[in-house]
């Protein structure tokens, strides 16, 4: 029994850590920590695909980029209504997912990943050029962080913003530890390691998979929310294949089917993309470097030689 | 009646581009079971390295013959150096994602970030005349270039000793090496010759079409989409998916500029719904 509450305690101890943090940090710093927090939510998303379902998704910006589109489009050209703007992204942006994984798994492994490639490209082009819509390159900026006065709840301060973001990262992880722990997070596994056994064994392989494919891209969605009100604004590269990528990186390079993975490559991604910037404009270049050494040194992600001692904390 | 001639020519000659990049990508997949997202970067590279070429000497054919081979024996370095030594498929893809922002990146701190266009060669200059219609014979001159390319590879493939190892190699890899052929260095060469395919594409592509940073990602899209709908390992496929989407492409930036991209997406989703594997792809 001593064993188990160990967890809880670094749990509990992490979250106070995380709530004190903006009492002692400057608003610089506290804004990185919603960027950090927002990726670790995309980068959770995406390893439900590739760590327990084995599909690796390089079109992952689609449901985050186009979630953030819609979310900035009515907060701007329609009403700043937060609880019908951040509905109709998310609806967006899962309806994407649902759509993409129709056509994307009719394929497996590199087809699978060429394909979500590609349709994602689509998106990113058709916000790029259909400029009367979406701004073109320019992206819309100037979008307002939602005000829930009926709550008495301003999130234009950082400070309450990175409250609000740690909340959902809270929820997003909840709901996570309990997907993946529930018979259904088993299948999913079961699925990645044998489909024809699963599949004889009476599962519905399709259904499984899809209804993954479909709660990944909702909590994409919900990160691209967070990140558009954070930044105040929208443009392609949100949908772009180098955000696909980035956040494909986060999660291998962190440990694929880890729960702390994704969120230490989230962490260890923003933070040295914020320090890279700072002193030069070649961050496309390191982060290239840092594919090859990863992929070249550490496939299984920096978590990848602890798992055997983590999985006893952690559900895998 | 003239617009539909001209936009079609244009349709064919980037389709023709197309292909010499959708074949190298469809080769290597079929005898490596990668998809290499540098493929691009290949075009992109070869055009600038042309492009340079071209400033220094002012000849068309050396800034094709330089680009092409600089650019096959950095693919060569590429497999021979990093993707040989990984065992699993999905890490190779992935480094080859890690190129793409490195040859990108790299290719912008060398060449600028504005749009260039290299000189054409002074014979295709301007237009040429056939039965009262005018038309670029650059273009032309682009077509008959991916015809040659296209019997060429045909030939390598169907009627020399190289194809037949190559064939043999992509139906049962351990097989064909079990009866002497060096599969190894069979990958190395074709994964080569696929780098100077794309960036043969580059320099022909880069005097007709300008080139940027970030076209590396826009034809490595297209060439994607070539390859989904023709499919994977199959040169037949790349050749008619190429020229199919070349056209699509191209009708759909002069008809709707802004709505481009969708119409290589229904196409492609067409497919994916009826024949996942692509029109002449295995299952």
């Amino acid at each position: 029994m001593r064993r188990s509450f160990l967890p809880i305690i670094l749990v509990i101890a992490g979250l106070a850590i995380l709530a004190i943090l903006p009492k002692v940090l400057t608003s610089y710093y506290v804004g990185l920590l919603v960027t950090v927090l927002i990726f670790g939510i995309f980068a959770l998303s995406l390893d439900l695909l590739l760590g327990h379902c084995g599909l690796p998704s390089l079109g992952h910006a689609a449901s985050f980029g186009t979630a953030a589109y819609v979310a900035g489009f009515l907060s701007l050209k329609i009403a700043n209504n937060a609880p019908v703007n951040f509905a109709a992204a998310l609806f967006a942006g899962g309806a994407v997912a649902a759509i993409f994984g129709l056509l994307a798994l009719r394929t497996r492994g590199i087809y699978f990943l060429m394909i979500t490639l590609a349709l994602s490209q689509v998106l990113w082009g058709l916000a790029f050029k259909w400029k009367s819509a979406t701004g073109g390159d320019d992206g819309m900026p100037g979008i307002p962080r939602p005000n829930l006065s009926m709550l008495g709840l301003d999130l234009t301060p950082v400070n309450s913003y990175y409250y609000f973001t740690l909340a959902l990262f809270v929820l997003v992880c909840i709901l996570m530890y309990i997907l993946i722990r529930s018979p259904f997070g088993h299948s999913l596994r079961g699925i990645r390691e044998s489909e024809s056994r699963m599949l004889a064994l009476g599962y519905n392989v399709w259904a499984h998979q899809y209804v993954a494919f479909i709660i990944a891209g909702l909590f994409a969605a919900l990160a691209g929310i967070l990140y558009v009100y954070y930044n105040n604004m929208v443009s392609p590269k949100d949908l772009h294949l180098i955000t696909s990528a980035k956040v494909l990186l986060m999660v291998i390079l962190g440990g694929t089917g880890t729960f702390l993975g994704p969120i230490l490559g989230a962490t260890l991604i923003v933070l040295l993309e914020n320090i890279v910037s700072g002193f030069t404009e070649r961050w496309l270049l390191i982060l290239g470097i840092i594919y090859v050494l990863v992929i070249m040194l550490a496939p299984k992600g920096l978590l990848g030689p602890l798992r055997g001692r983590l999985r006893r904390w952690i559900p895998m | 009646m003239n617009f539909w001639i001209l936009q079609s020519l244009n349709g064919l000659s980037y389709g023709m581009l197309l292909f010499l990049l959708a074949a190298g990508l469809s080769l290597s997949f079929g005898l490596m079971n990668i998809v290499n997202l540098a493929h691009g970067s290949y075009f992109l590279v070869g055009a600038y390295v042309g492009l340079t070429v071209m400033e220094r000497t002012g000849n068309f054919m050396a800034a094709v013959v330089v680009g092409a081979i600089s650019v096959g024996i950095l693919g060569l370095l590429m497999q021979r150096l990093l993707l040989r030594r990984l065992t699993d498929h999905l890490a190779q893809v992935l480094l080859t994602i890690g190129f793409l922002f490195i040859l990108g990146d790299l290719s912008l701190v060398i060449w600028g970030g504005v749009p260039q266009i290299i000189p054409k060669p002074p014979l295709f200059e301007g237009p040429i005349r056939i039965m009262e219609s005018v038309f670029p014979s650059y273009r032309l001159l682009v077509i008959g270039v991916g015809i040659v390319v296209a019997i060429f590879l045909w030939w390598l493939q169907d009627r020399t000793a190289m194809g037949a190892n190559v064939r043999a190699a992509v139906d049962d890899e351990e097989m064909a090496g079990s009866t002497g052929i060096n599969v190894a260095l069979l990958m190395t060469v074709v994964f080569g010759l696929g780098a100077a395919m794309a960036a043969l594409g580059g320099v022909v592509g880069g005097a007709f079409l300008t080139i940027f940073p970030g076209q590396d990602m826009d034809v490595l899209l297209l060439a994607l989409v070539v390859v989904i709908i023709g499919g994977l390992g199959s040169l037949k496929g790349a050749f008619v998916a190429a020229l199919l989407v070349g056209l699509l492409d191209n009708f759909g930036k002069a008809l709707f500029p802004e709505l481009a991209l969708f119409t290589i997406f229904a196409p492609m989703a067409i497919i994916l719904a009826i024949r996942p594997t692509g029109l002449f792809g295995r299952a």
